[in-house]
């Protein structure tokens, strides 16, 4: 590691680093502000104290006022569970649910998949070469198709196979799109109707290279939806998403996994320790 | 607080220079602090912005704006003029080469919009200037990509070339080729696989198409909601491919749209369309100035 003076230089490179990182300009100021004080207070001298120092203050932003918790997925037991995804644009809600898919698979989850998105070119198609390579059942009807129908197929055929999940997918949309956000609500509504308590995850899928305008997707997508969750994808790049901490800090949705690839084992939990940590290790490793 | 615009956040540094006579150096340096949290919060790259803040201050206490009348709104202008004159002007013309097929070669990162932009490229080329274009489907990695292209081929009733997954990218551009000369197709345009531009052996392919069927145009596509990241994906594409040109896809949500700024100022390529939905009609030349307003929120 990099053995150097915590002074004005380092204060303004982790500056850059943070806002390169896309956490926000705002944020970031606050960090570097409050930052400071903590270092004059410690006594810090060196930049291995204050690695920790920054790592803590980074956690606090993210957790805001609450407890740190494991933020699980709430699956019940020995019930039907229904998880909607939800996102603007090729974030990777299709591909994400592929990955969640395989790993309850994997712990032993009797799985199903709706193909809510009827409207993308391939969408269907998509999702079924997902399904097979999860082994599970995927509910479709023809590309065009009402979406709020399939998922009520979707619901249907899952409570006869006795499954335990439901992942319903949905077409992507621009969250100032308010038509395409009314027939997402119009679809959550659908979940609530036929299974009281359902759904019981809403995850909000998005893109790692994102910058601010994530914070618009996390606060319309609650408004129509009730975001529970986040997917964090594409963290496998040299984008690092930053813009959750903002997103966790004021509108209290945590981020539940990370997307780290296309194959299907590519999907992780969350840490915030160690995701905050790699928005500005780069700054203290190596160079 | 997030997303105001530059102009409502000026408005306190411009009221209180409006009483005064003349515009000090701290003046100048409050409403240069405003245009940088605009930016930034615009998704501007902080380098891109230290070097227009630069700009912009040396312009700021010189006479222009010193001895305006309105020294606040002619801030606002030098702004403007600046982020224009970095976008460059307007380049929605697609190249022609004389020997046909036109190649045009789509790349970008995972799920920017190649595979829609191709077909809306095509689209374009055949309402505006009356052409026959392929397409290509190259993308043997994702899942039903190739698919995805067909149905667009069949929405708009034109061919689309494929070899199914099992066969190389390359050939698969290379028998296109080939066939368009038969078929008198006079554009071919090849939708490749989204790809992190990190990914060695995947932008290594894309060099291989590159250098085997010689594309007239490679379009980097961009999605324009992408953050502080899209400064290492425009330079590290364009170091690797030498693009000609960016397509920015998604300007119609609501996002300030940074990236467009931060691509033009490392690449110096023009950002020649802008796509305005998911439909094959929602293709637009792209507007350097209007681009600026949006970015600044005004
Ligand atoms: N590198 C990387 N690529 C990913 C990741 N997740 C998804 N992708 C890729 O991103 C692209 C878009 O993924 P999709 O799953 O189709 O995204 P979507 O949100 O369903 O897209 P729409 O349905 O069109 O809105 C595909 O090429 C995926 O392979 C990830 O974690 N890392
Ligand atoms: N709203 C909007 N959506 C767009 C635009 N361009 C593309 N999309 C959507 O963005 C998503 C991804 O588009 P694709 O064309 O599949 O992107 P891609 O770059 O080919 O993705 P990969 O092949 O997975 O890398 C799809 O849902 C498209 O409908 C646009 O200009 N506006
Ligand atoms: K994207
Ligand atoms: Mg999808
Ligand atoms: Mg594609």
């Amino acid at each position: 590691a990099k053995y150097r003076k915590v002074d004005e230089d380092f204060f303004e490179e982790l500056e850059e680093v943070l806002i390169s990182a896309d956490v926000g300009v705002m944020t970031v100021m606050d960090l570097i502000d409050e930052l400071k004080m903590e270092v004059k207070r410690q006594n810090i001298k060196d930049t291995k104290e204050v690695k920790d120092v920054i790592s803590e203050k980074l956690v606090e932003i993210y957790y805001g006022d609450d407890d740190e918790k494991v933020e699980k997925l709430n699956i019940q037991e020995n019930q039907l569970s229904v998880i909607l995804v939800v996102g603007v644009n090729g974030v990777g809600k299709t591909t994400s649910i592929g990955k969640l898919a395989h790993q309850l698979k994997q712990q032993g989850k009797n799985v199903v998949l709706a193909a809510g998105d009827t409207f993308r070119a391939g969408a269907i198609e998509q999702l079924e070469v997902w399904g097979e390579r999860a082994e599970v059942d995927v509910i479709k009807q023809s590309a065009g198709s009402d979406p709020a129908a399939v998922i009520f197929d979707g619901i249907k055929a899952a409570k006869s196979r006795n499954a335990d999940v439901l992942i319903c997918d949905t077409a992507g949309r621009l969250q100032n799109k308010v038509n395409l956000m009314n027939e997402l609500a119009k679809v959550k509504r659908i979940i609530e109707r036929e299974i009281p308590g359902a759904p019981h995850e809403v995850l909000l899928v998005l893109d790692a290279t994102t910058g601010q305008n994530a914070l618009n997707q996390a606060k319309t997508f609650s408004e129509a939806t009730n975001v529970s969750g986040i997917v964090l994808t594409k963290l496998d790049g040299t984008a690092k998403g930053g813009i959750v901490l903002a997103i966790r800090n004021g509108l209290n949705i945590p981020v539940k996994f990370v997307g780290l690839g296309e194959q299907v084992g590519d999907l992780r939990e969350f840490n915030a320790h160690a995701f905050v940590y790699g928005l500005f290790a780069d700054m203290l490793e190596g160079e | 607080m997030a997303f105001e615009g530059l102009a409502d956040r000026l408005q306190s540094t411009i009221k209180k220079i409006t009483g005064k006579g003349k515009v000090s150096e701290q003046d100048v340096k409050e409403m240069t602090r405003e245009v940088r949290l605009a930016l930034l919060e615009a998704d501007v790259n902080f380098k891109v912005v230290k070097d227009l803040i630069n700009r912009i201050k040396e312009r700021a206490v010189g006479q222009e704006v010193m001895e305006s009348l309105t020294p606040g709104q002619q801030v606002i202008k030098v702004v403007k003029e600046e982020l224009t004159t970095l976008m460059g002007g307007e380049h929605s013309k697609i190249a022609v080469s004389d020997r046909p097929p036109t190649v045009i070669m789509m790349v970008g990162l995972q799920g920017a919009g190649k595979t829609t932009t191709t077909g809306k490229l095509a689209n374009h080329l055949r309402k505006k200037q009356n052409r026959s274009p392929l397409l290509v489907a190259c993308d043997i990695y994702r899942p039903a990509a190739i698919q995805q292209l067909e149905t667009l081929g069949e929405q708009l009733s034109m061919p689309v070339f494929s070899m199914g997954t099992e066969a190389n990218p390359v050939d698969i551009a290379t028998k296109a080729i080939e066939q368009a000369k038969e078929e008198h197709n006079d554009y071919v345009i090849i939708d490749t696989a989204g790809r992190l531009h990190v990914d060695n052996e995947l932008m290594d392919e894309l060099q291989q198409i590159k250098s085997k069927v010689k594309p007239d145009e490679i379009f980097l596509v961009v999605d324009a909601m992408t953050g502080q990241d899209a400064v290492n994906v425009a330079d590290s594409f364009n170091d690797q491919l030498d693009i000609s040109g960016v397509v920015l896809t998604k300007l119609d949500g609501d996002t300030r749209g940074g990236a467009a700024l931060s691509i033009k100022a490392v690449t110096d390529k023009p950002i020649k369309f802008a796509g305005m939905g998911e439909k094959l009609d929602e293709l637009e030349a792209f507007h350097p100035e209007r681009m600026a307003s949006r970015i600044l929120g005004m």
